[in-house]
């Protein structure tokens, strides 16, 4: 018959370790204390496009690993010809060094935003987006090359014609990821740099309020898809 | 050293006053309006409207099997484009959207004390973009060829190839771009579903406090979450494969005597795929149908639900346990016996949790104040529904018995007894439960009760007879059975007889939605709380509850949902937000 008013005003210390996991999940109102609705609302998409993913590179490696032709070789497929000697995978890790840098550059906005430096948070966002651009502009080099040497999604001269339509699909699909994250950075930027955080402008469509949090929303975003591409990296280009 | 703890992240201590858009228009208020309980009227008429194309197309089947070639506009093609689509509307457009677009937008921010989902706008392109799926859906019945006739579960390499309705045609691009928006729009309102359960609530209601009706939703919430990405994928790689001549699902095949361009893929892939997705489909429609039937035998026999805790952790383990037993569709793909052994072993384990719920259903019911209205009617009817089709699951996740039975009518029976009966006695009770809720106004008693005797009735005189037809070797997906030497007089009788019955149980459908017209304006006056149900959505000030749900303060909780015939109160119901003083509590710390 006990009367439990759960956190009900009083503040119990938290627990630490399990405890305080299972203190949190058996209190009321929030299951993550101190995690507001739109970062709790990103972390589970970013779960379930996990699942996206996994179902994409796991199809990929079933295809590579059951085909009977031989797979073509991406050291070779992917080299490029520099100064007359090939140079394998110079360009993807190009590609992978810009992306991860962008990583960096938003690391940086988010930390500027929380100190309310609208100027520097709003320059290192469009920093990101342009390595976020570039690095869709040298895929968009690469599938005209491969395009160019006759990768097609149905077939390429060199072996199993599931290289090409892997290929073109998951890249394209993590490029697509990239190039949205582009754009809402753009946009989250401008709102930076107008100061709608400070003055409590309400968003067009949604008509609410933004946070500078914002920020650190579109970085979780941002840094799963480059977590992603290391994953693409390693197994579609490294194996 | 300058601060940069996300001080403006930190969310108040108490979920007071969220950001409500109010509606300045007629239009924001009633078409593009971002009210979850709109967003769910929305979601259950959309689905209700295109539940009614697929019941349709079960009506022509039936014609088809139980009165062969006597209708000569039902071809081959046209039977296997009913069947697909009657499978595919009622697993995905009608009971998924039902389920977590109509009764978790209603339900969800009402019962866990919030004022609306959090992401309203969110919430309201969920909608949208359902329908737009919706519409993609029933434009492939006006585009050449017709809808596809792949079956529900599309399989490669049939579901693209010349011989199947729609496979070179319009149908199959439809069909899986249709799935494509189904899901992207599904993922807007289920990430608002989870978010809100997660963070959203009230004072004092903690997890263990929340209504089973919200555990089930939720927890199918997260699977779909998880499921749908296989789905989405699998929909993607056979769109290429289709469309762009790539070869993920497509072997070396040749069509009428021609080599095919396709080379090296694997059809079972697909079949994983699918099936990742399948099976716990199977949960996202079970599992909120598990949370609402706890509620509706809980408040119509006045007694707390027997061992709350189990009835939470059974939710959350099938839930769990519904991802590891998708191989056991796939017996007869020729897959590794080991694998079979594995899968029919988890698959076996699932009866564990299942049978918990079904034991502490039947032990709610022992010796409480068992009022037979019309949602209890259906709660019970599910009871020993869902019994019957789980105890034919045991048969078929066996593989030396599935072998034999799988492609026959028994699987039909099973899988409609389980999963396309049980679920539906739900919706019904749970219409019949919380439609005084939606609008002040009880639906017509003697309608409900003729609803009720036939569609139950009516159903078992349907799927019964069916496993017998299995039994005896009469397989499924056969447009023509009548030249099959298995087939006895008797057998032809007994698909005559399903079929009378099944436009019998259509015809109570159509009772059932004139019903539902008819009572908005001429129903008994309902009050706020008919049937004295203890629950947060019954306490709300208005009825229909109004935008924003609760009055100027949002209720505090002081105890479980199911203090009901407390010994010592005034009345046999204690509601949620009654404190301590009001009467004392059951619920089990």
């Amino acid at each position: 018959m006990a009367e439990t008013l759960t956190h009900i005003g009083k503040t119990e210390p938290r627990p630490s370790g399990w405890q305080g996991i299972a203190a949190d999940w058996s209190s009321d109102q929030r299951a993550f204390k101190n995690v507001s609705w739109g970062k709790a609302m990103m972390w589970i998409f970013l779960l379930s496009d996990t699942f996206i993913f996994g179902c994409f590179l796991l199809s990929y490696m079933t295809a590579r690993m059951s085909t009977r032709v031989p797979w073509p070789n991406p050291s070779e497929v992917f080299a490029l010809r520099i100064g007359g000697s090939d140079i394998p995978l110079i360009l993807i890790a190009i590609m992978t060094f810009v992306l991860i840098s962008s990583s960096g550059t938003m690391a940086m906005a988010v930390n500027f935003g929380y100190r309310r430096d609208r100027r520097k948070t709003a320059i290192l966002m469009l920093l990101t987006a342009a390595l976020g651009a570039t690095f869709v502009g040298m895929q968009a080099f690469e599938w005209t090359k491969l395009i160019t040497e006759g990768v097609r999604p149905w077939g390429n001269p060199w072996g199993a014609a599931q290289f090409g339509s892997s290929f073109f699909m998951i890249t394209g699909f993590h490029g697509t990821h990239v190039t949205i994250g582009v754009i809402f950075l753009i946009i989250v930027a401008r709102k930076v740099w107008r100061g709608d955080f400070d003055t409590g402008r309400r968003g067009f469509f949604t008509s609410r309020t933004g946070r500078y949090e914002n920020v650190e929303i579109m970085g979780l975003y941002w840094h799963f898809v480059d977590l992603v591409w290391v994953f693409i990296f390693a197994f579609f280009y490294l194996w | 050293m300058v601060d940069i703890t996300p001080a403006d992240g930190i969310p108040p201590a108490e979920v007071a006053e969220v950001e409500l858009y109010h509606p300045h228009s007629w239009w924001t208020k009633y078409v593009f309006s971002q009210d979850a309980k709109v967003i769910a009227i929305q979601y259950s008429a959309t689905a209700t409207g295109i539940g009614l194309v697929a019941l349709v197309l079960s009506w022509l089947m039936r014609l088809q099997l139980g009165f062969p070639g006597t209708f000569d506009f039902i071809t081959p093609e046209a039977y296997y484009q009913f069947i697909t689509m009657h499978g595919m509307i009622m697993v995905i457009y009608l009971l998924t959207a039902l389920f977590l677009g109509g009764f978790g937008n209603y339900l969800i921010p009402l019962m866990v004390g919030a004022r609306d989902m959090v992401f309203p706008y969110v919430n309201m392109l969920s909608y949208w973009i359902y329908l737009l799926a919706v519409l993609v859906l029933v434009s492939s019945f006006f585009a050449p060829g017709g809808p596809t006739g792949a079956g529900w579960t599309l399989y490669p390499p049939q579901a693209i190839m010349s011989g199947t309705p729609g496979g070179q045609d319009w149908g199959i691009i439809l069909m899986l771009s249709s799935l494509i928006l189904f899901i992207i729009g599904f993922t807007m309102g289920g990430l608002n579903y989870v978010v809100t359960v997660l963070q959203g609530r009230t004072r004092g209601m903690t997890m263990m406090r929340l209504p089973l009706t919200v555990w089930g939703i939720f927890t199918a919430t997260v699977m779909a979450l998880l499921a749908f990405p296989a789905l989405f994928v699998a929909c993607v790689m056979m769109l290429l494969d289709r469309a762009l001549g790539t070869s993920f699902f497509m072997p070396a095949i040749s069509e009428m005597g021609e080599q095919l361009q396709h080379n090296g893929g694997s059809p079972i892939l697909f079949q994983h795929l699918f099936w990742f997705f399948g099976h716990p489909e199977v949960y996202i429609v079970a599992l909120p149908a598990f949370g609402i039937v706890s509620d509706l035998i809980s408040t119509h026999a006045r007694k707390n639900i027997f061992g709350y805790r189990m009835m939470v952790w059974a939710i959350v383990g099938i839930g769990a346990l519904s991802f590891v037993v998708w191989a056991h569709h796939m017996y007869v793909s020729g897959m590794d016996p080991y694998f079979g052994f594995f899968f029919a072993t988890t698959t076996l384990i699932i009866a564990v949790p299942t049978a918990i719920k079904v034991y502490n259903w039947v032990l709610t019911l022992w010796r409480g104040d068992i009022h037979l209205t019309i949602p209890m009617l259906f709660a019970l009817a599910f009871i020993v529904t869902f019994v019957n089709g789980g105890l034919t699951g045991l048969f078929l996740g066996n593989v030396v018995v599935d072998v034999p039975l799988s492609d026959t009518m028994f699987v039909v029976a099973h899988f409609h007894m389980v999963m396309g009966v049980a679920p539906i006695l739900v919706v019904f009770g749970a219409i019949y439960h919380w439609y005084p809720k939606v609008t002040g106004r009880m639906l017509n008693e003697t309608l409900g009760r003729f609803h009720f005797w036939v569609t139950f009735l009516g159903a078992y005189l349907i799927f019964f007879p069916m496993h017998y037809l299995g039994l005896m070797g009469v397989p499924r997906r056969y447009a023509e059975l009548t030249d099959m030497t298995i087939m006895t007089e008797s057998a032809h009788h007994l698909n005559s007889f399903i079929s009378i019955m099944a436009f019998i149980v259509g015809f109570a459908q159509m009772v059932f939605l004139f019903n539902l017209i008819w009572s908005i304006r001429h129903g008994r006056e309902a009050g706020g709380n008919p049937w004295r149900a203890t629950t947060l959505e019954w306490q709300t000030p208005q009825t229909p509850p109004a935008h924003g749900n609760f009055g100027k303060d949002l209720p505090i909780v002081y105890r479980w949902a199911y203090d009901y015939s407390v010994p010592g109160a005034k009345e046999d119901f204690i509601p949620q937000n009654m404190p301590g003083s009001f009467g004392p509590s059951r619920e089990q710390a």
